[in-house]
């Protein structure tokens, strides 16, 4: 039997790009996937005839630019295409238009409050030194304020270093910033319903917290601290769905040697006597590596592809007690044509962008109500996007495909398991809310693929269905993700690694985890760093 | 005095109307004395069409020259530096063209119509140096820059866009090919070519159908997301597909006035368009003698660290300064810090390390860092689709 140098379990986009710098520095990797596709939740699939569907993730923004760069992401077919421009549809028929121009963007809010207009150039510059700060440790293992060793004290200096810098009211916004509600964040700054309404969004995305729960506008934060093309917070979507990102990095890795393996389920990670040797697939297949590398979330790695006996307790405890809530589902929708929503220019700025139908905090906190119900929303927060407006790849001429990601919909339905009728009658609540904005889009749809945490959790591998892989929240973030003592991508049995979204620096599409895990491992294995620096962010 | 308001020392093209109604930015530049867009509503969305799916750009100002006659062709041969009789009817070729001293006044395109006629495409005005460089030939040399209206349609959906409005077997058009369709009863010519390095169309009609002809496509081409598109994300497209733009990445020849401000062909990296074994043609002499003693400068193309354009920056290798950049961008699509530069010979070897010395500013802080760059082979955008017969859908 071969042995490699290194194994990582799951084809993710992190696992793809952990390996492919791992095999960029020489040594022979194995990729194994339990899938018969690469990509876990960034991933392109055709459900319905020529359509193709960004069936998880379905835009792009956090993937870092120093990784696509370096590893010829564009010269293996990737290519981010921004679009500009969201709004809101309000119940009264009017709708907040969020043009991506500034000038009309002040405009639009003047429409509503001219002091939230003036006020928004407050909000930005606030929201923008907070990126600033962790843009920088986006691309770096997290300081470990729990360790002496001298790298992590000269870490730490340097991190304590860029928040006093922030002098002592910084400091104590920032404080405030990373453990405040979303809600209580944008009241500090607007008065109108529907704009705190418009931009609390990515304070929730992914989260099972609501608009009013502590920690929510370090989740707003972290839906801005990406770029396309140095426009920080700026979106895009992936030409061809973001199977694109996964399909590209997979022929990065190939072209460094790299192998993959599909329709490879890993029962086990093996462990001889305090080492991690390689890994046992469920139909009984062995793969040997002193280097094994785990992209599954931390209670998969922990609680169901490693023995307990061959953990310490504490971990296992930890990963029990690891947060990782369910709380988003997803339509994938093939039309026949382009819908009309009601007050907005077909095809316009604001109808190529995201498009939401909550408008105010409390009919978003009133969603999050249903979540802890332990019932999807009957007023779901909706982010929808119909990409073909802009990729002629994901649906024929003429038509089109949209993506409708939802919240909340809880891991479990009352605390029993999903249901097929309960998944339709989910499905049937978010189409129903869409076509009372939306008069012809019921008559448009030819194919509906609908995703509750069931489905994400069976299909993708996501506990309970969490999109990140653990919640975003400050006990989960930097040093104490997924767990204190464990944040530097080591496991705690030698030769045993995690590369994941449930690693620094947390969840999307952003190839930072993957990235920094690959630098910690080929500095273990004495070997010359692959991993670029991040770009300073100046 | 009796000005009236929309009174203007601008000329219009003769798409006017339908680019100021796109023109959602207001926002102009003059281009040979006409009035074109900067930008119509954003530049990187525009880009961004053109890269994913379909720009349409106005080149109707640019200069167009038509030559016809029994010596046309060996007017043309003696002019510029590629074998004219090489391009055959219906073909299109790059070239450039020097004055005697072998040193570049412009670049253009040739266009063979037919036998005996053929149209110079050119940055600059040429009218003076055409007329004297035909002393001798019987030819007409006609500007017929006002005459001929012109789009270019480029991106990977370019050619459905054309098809869709009826120009049936245009996939099987090969690049710098040129067909000719009805429209309206009107010619309709269509060339393979463009400026933005990928599948791309340029599309030439008389100027009382192209009201018609941009309304015809826009139409057309909505399924497949076409856009109009400005100056500055040509600008984007063309030093990603490592296009020279005259005027910026070199001084015709004619307008320097200072000495050893021009360029050779071979200092611009143009070498391969001369063909050294045609007997005569402007600059030959002293083209042979700078293979001989060697060339000033030459042209490389850098990969730049960072994300910060290297706008006009000066180039070093070690403590010495060895060149200048002449254009610079960061390309969104092949994610690359790309710089043109005219250095010294003595280095800028493909895979040559050089130091990029560039200045920034955040908000009035100025910022220098010395970027390493690396000379490379070739531009950082250049998809197959580019080349393949038939056209691919995208
Ligand atoms: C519905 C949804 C929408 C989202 N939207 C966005 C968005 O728009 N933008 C954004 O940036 N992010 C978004 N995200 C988040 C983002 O997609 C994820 O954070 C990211 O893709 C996770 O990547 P990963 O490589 O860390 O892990 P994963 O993608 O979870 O990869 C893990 C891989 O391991 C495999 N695996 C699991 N168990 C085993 C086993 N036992 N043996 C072998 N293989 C196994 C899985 O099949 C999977 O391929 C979204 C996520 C979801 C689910």
């Amino acid at each position: 039997m071969k042995k490699y140098d290194a194994i990582v379990i799951g084809a993710g986009h992190n696992g793809l790009t952990n390996g492919a710098y791992l095999a960029k520095a020489g040594l022979d990797v194995l990729v194994v996937e339990r899938n018969a596709y690469i990509g876990g939740a960034t991933v392109s699939r055709e459900l319905h005839k020529d359509w193709i569907y960004s069936n998880c993730s379905y835009v792009c923004s956090l993937l870092r630019p120093e990784i696509a760069r370096d590893l010829e992401l564009p010269r293996h077919g990737l290519q981010v295409v921004p679009y500009g421009g969201s709004a809101t549809l309000m119940k009264n028929g009017d709708h907040f238009g969020y043009y991506y121009d500034h000038e009309r963007l002040h405009r639009e809010m003047a429409r509503f409050s001219q002091r939230d207009a003036n006020a928004y150039e407050r909000y930005l510059a606030d929201v923008m030194k907070q990126t600033r700060l962790i843009r920088p440790y986006l691309m770096r293992r997290p300081p470990d304020p729990t360790s002496l060793k001298l790298r992590d004290l000269k870490d730490l200096v340097e991190f304590a270093g860029s928040f006093t810098a922030l002098g002592e009211e910084g400091l104590a916004d920032t404080l405030k910033f990373w453990t405040m509600s979303v809600g209580d964040f944008l009241e500090q700054y607007f008065e109108t319903d529907v704009i705190k309404a418009h931009l609390a969004g990515s304070g929730i995305i992914g989260t099972a917290l609501g608009v009013y729960s502590p920690g929510t506008a370090y989740v707003l934060l972290h839906h801005y601290m990406g770029d396309v093309d140095g426009n920080v917070g700026a979106w895009g979507f992936a030409r061809g769905g973001m199977g694109a990102v996964s399909s590209a990095l997979a022929k990065s890795y190939q072209s460094y040697g790299g192998e993959i393996l599909c329709d490879a389920d890993v029962d086990r990670i093996l462990v001889r006597n305090g080492r991690a040797v390689g890994v046992a697939l469920d139909n009984g297949d062995e793969y040997h590596a002193p280097v094994v590398v785990s992209n599954l979330d931390p209670k998969r790695t922990f609680l169901d592809v490693m023995d307990a006996t061959d953990l310490p307790p504490d971990v296992v405890k930890k990963a029990r007690n690891f947060k990782i809530r369910g709380s988003s589902g997803k339509l994938n929708i093939a039309l026949d044509g382009l819908p009309t929503f009601r007050g907005v220019e077909k095809g316009g700025p604001l109808a190529t962008g995201e498009m939401h139908l909550s408008d105010s905090l409390e009919v978003l906190e009133r969603a999050y109500d249903d979540w802890k119900d332990g019932t999807w929303s009957k007023e779901p927060y909706v982010d929808m996007l119909i990409p073909s407006q802009i990729d002629p790849t994901m649906a024929p001429p003429g038509k089109h495909m949209m993506t409708v990601f939802v919240q909340y919909a809880p891991p479990k339905i009352k605390g029993r398991e999903w249901t097929d009728e309960d998944k339709a009658g989910f499905e049937r609540t978010v189409i129903d809310q869409i076509a009372s904005y939306s008069p012809d889009f019921k008559d448009l749809i030819l194919h509906c693929e609908t995703r509750t945490p069931r489905e994400l959790e069976a299909e993708v591998g996501l506990t309970e269905g969490n999109i990140f892989q653990g919640e975003l929240t400050f006990d989960q973030l930097l040093f104490n993700r997924p767990f204190p003592g464990y944040a530097q991508y080591r496991g705690p049995v030698k030769g045993m690694y995690m590369c994941g979204s449930g690693t620094h620096p947390g969840g999307g599409v952003m190839s930072a985890p993957g990235a920094n895990a690959a630098r910690e491992i080929l500095q273990d294995l004495k070997k010359d760093n692959t991993v670029p620096e991040g770009y300073a962010d100046d | 005095m009796s000005r009236k308001q929309g009174d203007t020392m601008m000329l219009e093209t003769p798409f006017h109307s339908r680019v100021a109604l796109a023109n959602e930015l207001n926002l102009w530049e003059a281009w040979s004395g006409y009035t074109t867009p900067s930008a119509y509503f954003d530049v990187e969305l525009e880009y961004f069409a053109v890269r994913s799916a379909a720009g349409v750009f106005d080149l109707s100002p640019m200069n167009k020259y038509r030559i016809t006659g029994p010596d046309a062709g060996a007017f043309l041969n003696r002019l510029v530096t590629r074998d004219v009789g090489k391009i055959g009817v219906d073909r299109v070729g790059y070239t450039v063209w020097c004055d005697n001293a072998g040193q570049v006044m412009d670049d253009g395109t040739i266009f063979h119509l037919a036998e005996n006629d053929y149209r110079l495409c050119a940055y600059a005005r040429a009218m003076d140096w055409l007329s004297w460089s035909a002393l001798g030939f019987d030819v007409s040399v006609v500007d017929e820059s006002a005459e001929v209206a012109a789009l270019a349609v480029q991106g990977p959906t370019s050619c459905s866009c054309l098809q869709s409005m009826g120009l049936d077997g245009l996939e099987t058009l090969k690049p710098f090919g040129i067909a000719h369709f009805d429209f309206e009863g009107e010619d309709l010519m269509v060339s393979r070519t463009g400026f933005t390095g990928d599948l791309g169309y340029e599309v030439w009609i008389a100027p009382n159908k192209a009201e018609t002809l941009w309304d015809k496509l826009f139409e057309a081409g909505k399924p497949y997301m076409i856009k109009p598109f400005g100056s500055q994300a040509l600008e984007l497209t063309r030093i990603e597909t490592g296009f020279l733009q005259a005027g910026v990445d070199f001084v015709p020849a004619q307008e320097t006035i200072r000495p050893g401000r021009s360029r050779s062909p071979f200092e611009l990296g143009l070498g391969w368009l001369v063909d050294l074994n045609k007997p005569v043609f402007n600059g030959r002499q002293a083209l042979i003698r700078e293979q001989q003693i060697g060339s000033r400068y030459h042209f490389v193309i850098l990969d730049v660290d960072g994300n910060k354009p290297a706008h006009n920056s000066f180039l070093f290798k070690g403590q010495q300064q060895v060149g200048t950049v002449t254009s610079a961008a960061w390309c969104p699509t092949a994610k690359s810090n790309v710089a043109f530069a005219q250095i010294e010979t003595a280095c800028g070897d493909i895979g040559d390390q050089l130091v990029a010395e560039i200045y920034y500013e955040k908000e009035l802080h100025w910022t220098r860092v010395l970027a390493p760059c690396k000379v490379i082979d070739g531009a950082v955008f250049n998809p197959a689709r580019r080349r393949m017969t038939p056209a691919v859908a995208y």
